[in-house]
């Protein structure tokens, strides 16, 4: 057993850092997060030559690097708060193509991702915002040889700026059967995305509105009526690299506070001295280092198809959606007034936390998910 | 990253699987009579020692086998699925040992290891006392230098063990420093010395798990000191990293598996139904888990680097706070039923877990650790 990255992906994480810190401050992510669609083209093109919109896509799809390897860049990407579709389209799209795709639509979508030309995401959430199977109901009816989708799709990462769009839809049925998986390449007719006003800024969420949308049958992913199986295994994935990307936010908050609670001084002393305050980043260090451990390991148990890789994914975004959230809040109150202010960055990452609780099923959907493995 | 086992490593874990199907005992604890308790302890630990499960990663030349803590790791794995109890000589193999090999004279390494391991001679830890707890080096118990042994007068308290030790771990003050840390002497003292005395220490359990000792002028030959004189502080600090990290590891597993049990428990009262106790049971089996991957990491890292990384010393604060919150839902589930007679086993669970955050460094010294060693916060005394 060996429980720690490779000296290669140690060195991928130090590049990645480096590279984020001066394509990626703090100044760019604000102009971004303000800015109309919260993108940067020009940056895009840097991280795909890089080489990190390859990571974890086979060979034979232009892809290089593992899983894990982008589970690495993930988490220095959360640590930046990396605006753009880059875990939309690794993090959702990806999986979902590998687990359900055609060889087609793998060598054309995969092709065009691992290459840089194309930005992707994937359309599961509806108004109620749930992420299990019967909470899917926009419709799939066949219709003139083909496809015709209609409903809504909501809180949907980037949809603004994806070239293409994974959607999954209610064919017949209810429940885990009769959900079919859909491959939409641009903005068919009927198609219409509406970006939305959100908490967190630096990751845009969407409205996808399906009126009529007619689709060739090739446009379907896998066996029509049952997608789910192979989209719970992407959604597993999913939920392991959106955890490697929330315990590097976990990790910055926490080394900022502490760099603060050494310089900021009160009654002639710096507060960290004070058990208070001490024994706060104490446990925030403990969240951070528990949430990791449970990442990394969700990571490995998903790559590594163990058998437990569905229950260690709900383990990690369980314990990980508590911690990012408890620890962005803490940290906010270590810096006391200063933390409370635009100016300072910690309300981005209490943001950022807040919105990736939610993404994928949030602590307590995913803690039924693991008493339901527990046979409770 | 892989959390396979490696060939060797698989193989070990089967022979150490079967040897313990077919020899351990069932574990039982604390119930039943004290004295049928310990000799069935430690005869279990000398079974143990015989079949060479004993000190696996101590060195060969004192009775150890050579072996990595991985394959420790594996072991305490093992011996938790089995349910096997654990050895009688917790303080000894857990601290003991460990400081002997770090800090003893070849000699002592010789003498005191081998009957440790066999369960010959059991230890105990005379580190706190009545004024002295957190704060350790504030401790009264004197060594007083006579030629070519020390007179040592005094009180330690919550001594698991004291009753059937043949060897205390005494921090004792041979001189008056202006830095407390100072002129603190670490000795081996026979517990069977004349002028030691004694007294069962009854705690809430009603149990008398620990005990107090009273020294009054007993002799200590010079030949017991572990270290050098004076030089007692480290060899103490080295002590306590031991109890924190190698017990740590062993908790870690052990967490796993209460969080199993009370899933079981769930399922025997019909509460397997309510949210509520799905939540929490949900939430002790992930934080159980989390507890256990640090545990490995920590372990990766000492293989890596030869140097603990921080999450071997997260590893105690979590499990006793985890342990804590996770009898007060066995006891929660079962309502008034749960505090009579013996609540199916989790009354004392219940009441021995308040100990947890207070043994072996209390929680707040551990976050004042984890504060200033870990993220290098300022001293707070």
């Amino acid at each position: 057993m060996d429980f720690a990255f490779s000296e290669e992906q140690e060195m991928l994480r130090r590049s990645a850092r480096e590279f984020l810190a001066k394509e990626c401050s703090p100044k760019t992510v604000r102009k971004l997060m303000e800015g109309a669609d919260g993108f940067d083209a020009a940056m895009w093109k840097k991280i795909a030559d890089l080489g990190w919109t390859a990571l974890g896509i086979p060979e034979q799809y232009g892809g290089v690097g593992t899983f894990l390897d982008l589970v690495v860049v993930l988490e220095e990407a959360g640590r930046v708060l990396l605006p753009g579709p880059f875990f939309s389209t690794m993090g959702l799209a990806v999986p979902t193509l590998l687990e359900a795709g055609t060889e087609a639509q793998k060598k054309d979508a995969l092709g065009a991702i691992a290459s840089g030309d194309a930005k992707a995401t994937l359309a599961f959430t509806e108004p109620s915002g749930r992420w299990d199977a019967s909470s899917v109901a926009l419709t799939a009816k066949q219709a003139g040889g083909g496809w015709q989708l209609d409903g809504v799709k909501l809180f949907v990462p980037d949809a603004h700026t994806a070239d293409y769009t994974v959607v999954a839809a209610r064919s017949r049925g209810e429940g885990e059967e009769g959900i079919t998986l859909f491959l939409v390449k641009g903005r068919p007719k009927g198609m219409s995305v509406k970006p939305l006003e959100t908490l967190d800024m630096t990751r845009r969420w969407c409205e996808v509105r399906f009126e009529g949308v007619q689709l060739d049958p090739e446009a379907v992913m896998g066996t029509p009526d049952k997608a789910w199986p192979r989209l719970r295994r992407a959604l597993d994935w999913s939920t392991a690299a959106l955890c490697a990307e929330m315990v590097g936010g976990v990790q910055k908050v926490l080394e900022t506070s502490t760099e603060y609670a050494k310089t900021r001084q009160q009654f002639g002393k710096p507060i960290g001295i004070y058990q208070a305050v001490s024994h706060k980043l104490a446990d925030m260090l403990v969240l951070s280092e528990s949430g990791r451990s449970a990442t990394y390991y969700a990571a490995w148990a998903v790559d590594a198809d163990a058998p437990d890789r569905s229950l260690a994914s709900s383990m990690a975004k369980a314990y990980v959606s508590d911690a990012y959230r408890k620890v962005a809040g803490d940290g906010i109150q270590v810096h006391g007034g200063i933390g409370f202010t635009w100016e300072h960055d910690m309300h981005l990452y209490f943001k950022r936390a807040k919105s990736s609780e939610v993404t994928l099923g949030d602590a307590t959907y995913h803690r039924e998910l693991v008493a339901q493995a527990l046979d409770l | 990253m892989d959390f396979e086992l490696s060939p060797t490593e698989k193989a070990f874990r089967d022979e150490a699987r079967a040897w313990l199907t077919a020899n351990a005992p069932r574990d039982g604890d604390g119930a039943g009579d004290m004295k049928a308790f310990i000799d069935s302890r430690r005869a279990w630990q000398a079974k143990l020692y015989a079949a060479g499960y004993v000190g696996l990663t101590w060195p060969e030349e004192y009775g150890g086998r050579g072996r990595s803590f991985m394959d420790q790791l594996i072991f305490n794995d093992e011996m938790i699925q089995a349910h096997a109890p654990d050895p009688i000589n917790v303080i000894g193999l857990g601290m003991g040992g460990p400081v002997v090999i770090a800090h003893g004279t070849e000699e002592q390494k010789k003498r005191y290891l081998p009957p440790l391991l066999s369960a010959e001679e059991i230890w105990c830890q005379g580190f706190s006392e009545p004024n002295a707890g957190s704060d350790l080096s504030g401790l009264q118990t004197r060594a007083d230098d006579k030629g070519d042994h020390y007179v040592v007068n005094g009180q330690k308290v919550w001594t698991t063990l004291a009753h059937v030790a043949r060897w205390c771990m005494l921090l004792a003050r041979e001189r008056k420093e202006t830095n407390p840390r100072e002129g603190l002497t670490y000795l081996l003292v026979d517990m069977q010395s004349p002028g030691i005395e004694v007294r069962p220490l009854v705690q809430i359990t009603g149990d008398a798990e620990f005990n107090e000792i009273f020294f009054k002028d007993v002799k200590v030959p010079k030949s017991q000191i572990l270290g050098e004189a004076g030089n007692g502080w480290a060899v103490a600090m080295t002590t306590l990293l031991h109890e924190r990290g190698t017990l740590g590891l062993a908790l870690a597993t052990r967490a796993q598996i209460t969080a199993a049990e009370l899933a079981e428990r769930a399922r025997k009262l019909g509460r397997g139904s309510d949210p509520l106790v799905r939540q929490k049971i949900a939430q002790h089996t992930i934080e159980a888990r989390a507890l256990q991957l640090n545990g490995y990491r920590a372990v990766t890292a000492v293989k890596r680097s030869g140097v603990p990384g921080p999450e071997g010393s997260i590893l105690k604060l979590m499990w006793s706070e985890l342990n804590q919150r996770m009898t007060e839902t066995a006891m929660d589930m079962a309502g008034s039923g749960a505090q009579v007679g013996d609540g199916d086993g989790w009354k004392y669970q219940f009441l021995r877990s308040r100990a947890n955050t207070i043994e072996a460094g209390t929680s707040e010294v551990l976050r004042n650790i984890l504060a200033e060693r870990v993220l290098g916060l300022p001293r707070s005394r």
